[in-house]
């Protein structure tokens, strides 16, 4: 009974197992290696002998026969060299001689205490981080304050620099997003309102849609998605690199110079944003109105100058530096979190862009609660 | 004895900066290679040449007897299984733990079955004097030369012919680094590795490396550690005319003599 193989030769002879080991034990030829040595068969035989012959082995190669030895051993069979076994084996043999201590158990998670254990963990976290949250508040409203007193402490270089990092490069995308709007919205009016021939109220509703709600709220959010995102992987990029501890080691506040410039930034640049595109909202509403209702331009103006009462563009507007502060405070805050790994910094990025829209959706929904109450 | 990797006439330049300039290196094998050099003269660039990841603006880079800079990306990925490296810091991948980190080439360029992959990567994480709990912590959990044994290992994951180590020591205690030099040595002794170090260690030089390649005005001057350390171009005499590196060039001389 013999088999030949490409990297082992086994003979029997009497109980006695000859094995001898030919060709290049290489890690990329593992799979056949492996498949090899599985299909020996070890019944039957008392002891085994091997000889190396000419075979070379590398490190991934010795283990496999290391792997292979043991199986052998563990059928009862003493497996011993002819001449010396190759230096690899010896390597890897030596590697294994001390304690192997036991493996860790990866699927703890399943066991059912630890789920109980996970809702608490998760409740504690949430509320460190809820504290979390009000305490850096607190800091960036002390620095803003000291900021404001003093021009060295302003740093008006970096504030201009993130104006035009947060608004001036964000113009087009808020334009294009401020006619979109009114396009949106002038379609729908005209489907709908055009059944009951009330044409003319197309233009009260993109107007007051655009200047009180959607205007800002858009705006916001896309200021979120490019802004909160950014703030958030440039400083948690600083934390990585240690830069946020360069700075604290200079004596520098890293909230005062990193955190109020961009939250500084953010309440210039998000209300002119606004502002621009209610601008192209209320212009892209004129061509609509134009070109869906055969409205001439002249009537469209006449019905926004009377839709438009003193406070509904300023009702729009107001919420803009709340929905600011809320967009780089999460911004920021989550940057301040990164820790360690890039991994981390991933996750703190989109946890920015998420808790900013939320926010703001939850600030936009009490703004309308309060404008209701207080019948604006 | 035939040259493993020969790297001939390499020319980089960035824009109107001249790196290398007309570059010879030869790295026999079985033999630890270091290279040094001031800082900017593109020791980190040759090192990208020779991987394959840069293309150089002109030269060649023989390794197992192709060009690299010939061959496309398929047959590149395939020479890729026959180098191990470690960058500077490291560079493992922070969002995987360190026996994910070995396993990661061995995923990409082996056929295993579970059980193998896992107790090969542990076997390499043993092989450069790691505690086994340590394979399962992620990189942001271990200390500096913890890293640079882990990277080791992920280096030693396929089993390659050649080794580079970019700046192996930098960043260690000198115990520490002396700790890795040892085990490198023994590494490359047992398993016939051929290694080539970028390094500013002098300490690391004088222990491991048996020739040295100094790159000075874009091209390197290579030669025995006996050979080079008698250089008469002043950087290179400004390099190991040092204190520190005195008292090593003549213990160099003295067990020379002694022999």
């Amino acid at each position: 009974m013999a088999s030949t193989g490409m990297f082992i030769t086994a003979q029997r002879s009497a109980d006695q197992l000859n094995l001898t080991l030919q060709g290049e034990w290489r890690a990329t030829l593992a799979e056949s290696i492996e498949a090899e040595l599985a299909a020996i068969d070890l019944t039957g035989a008392r002891s085994a002998r091997l000889d190396a012959g000419s075979s070379s082995l590398d490190l991934s190669g010795a283990w496999l026969l290391h792997d292979f030895l043991d199986r052998v051993r563990k059928a009862g069979l003493d497996p011993r060299f002819e001449g010396t076994a190759p230096s690899a084996l010896t390597l890897v043999e030596r590697t294994y001689s001390g304690e192997i201590p036991a493996r860790v158990d990866d699927h703890e998670w399943l066991n059912p205490e630890r789920a109980v254990e996970g809702i608490g963990r998760r409740a504690v976290r949430s509320w460190q981080g809820l504290l979390g949250a009000l305490a850096f508040g607190g800091r960036v409203s002390i620095a803003l304050l000291r900021a404001l007193v003093s021009l060295h402490r302003l740093r008006p270089t970096a504030v201009a620099r993130h104006i035009y990092d947060t608004g001036i490069t964000a113009v087009p995308i808020v334009s294009l997003v401020g006619f979109l709007i009114s396009v949106i919205l002038a379609y729908m009016g005209a489907q709908e309102l055009g059944k009951f021939g009330a044409d003319i109220f197309v233009v009260d509703l993109v107007t007051v849609g655009v200047l009180r709600e959607l205007g800002v709220l858009l705006t916001a959010i896309i200021v979120a998605g490019r802004s909160g995102s950014a703030f958030a992987a440039e400083i948690g990029a600083m934390q990585l690199n240690e830069e946020v501890d360069a700075l604290r080691a200079i004596g520098v506040d890293p909230i005062e110079a990193l955190v109020v410039p961009r939250v500084l930034a953010m309440l210039i640049s998000l209300p002119l944003l606004t502002v621009a595109a209610d601008l192209i909202g209320l212009v892209g509403g004129g061509l609509l109105c134009h070109a869906l209702l055969d409205m001439p331009l002249v009537q469209y103006l006449n019905r926004v100058q009377s839709t438009i009462t003193d406070t509904t563009f300023w009702v729009g507007l107001i919420k803009a530096p709340v929905f600011a502060v809320l967009i780089a405070g999460a911004g920021c805050a989550c940057g301040m979190r990164v820790r360690g790994s890039s991994r981390e910094l991933g996750r703190l990025t989109t946890l920015a862009v998420v808790t900013s829209i939320f926010s703001v959706i939850v600030a936009d929904a009490l703004f309308a609660v309060v404008f209701m109450r207080l019948g604006i | 004895m035939a040259a493993l990797l020969e790297v001939q006439g390499i020319v980089t330049r960035f824009g109107a900066q001249i790196v290398h300039d007309g570059l010879d290196m030869r790295v026999e094998s079985g033999e630890v290679f270091g290279v040094i050099g001031g800082s900017g003269t593109g020791k980190s660039v040759l090192l990208r040449t020779i991987l394959g990841l840069r293309r150089p603006d002109a030269g060649s880079v023989r390794f197992l007897g192709r060009d690299l800079t010939q061959l496309s990306e398929a047959e590149l990925y395939e020479l890729k299984a026959s180098y191990g490296v470690t960058f500077q810091e490291g560079a493992l991948f922070s969002a995987l733990t360190v026996q994910q980190n070995v396993q990661l080439p061995m995923i990409e360029h082996l056929q295993l079955s579970p059980r193998t992959l896992d107790e090969l990567a542990l076997l390499k994480v043993r092989l450069v004097g790691l505690p086994l709990d340590a394979a399962l912590k992620y990189p942001s959990q271990l200390s500096g030369g913890m890293i640079k044994r882990a990277a080791l290992a992920r280096a030693l994951a396929l089993d390659p012919l050649l080794l580079f180590l970019d700046e192996p020591t930098t960043g260690l205690d000198p115990i520490s680094a002396a700790a890795f030099d040892e085990l490198l040595i023994y590494l490359q002794r047992q398993l016939k590795l051929t290694v080539v170090m970028i390094t500013h260690d002098l300490d690391t030089i004088f222990r491991t490396c048996s020739r040295v390649g100094v790159i000075v005005d874009g091209r390197m001057i290579s030669d025995t550690l006996e050979g080079i350390v008698r250089n008469p171009n002043p950087w290179i005499q400004a390099y190991f005319g040092g204190d520190r590196a005195r008292a090593r060039t003549a213990a160099l001389e003295e067990a020379k003599h002694g022999a």
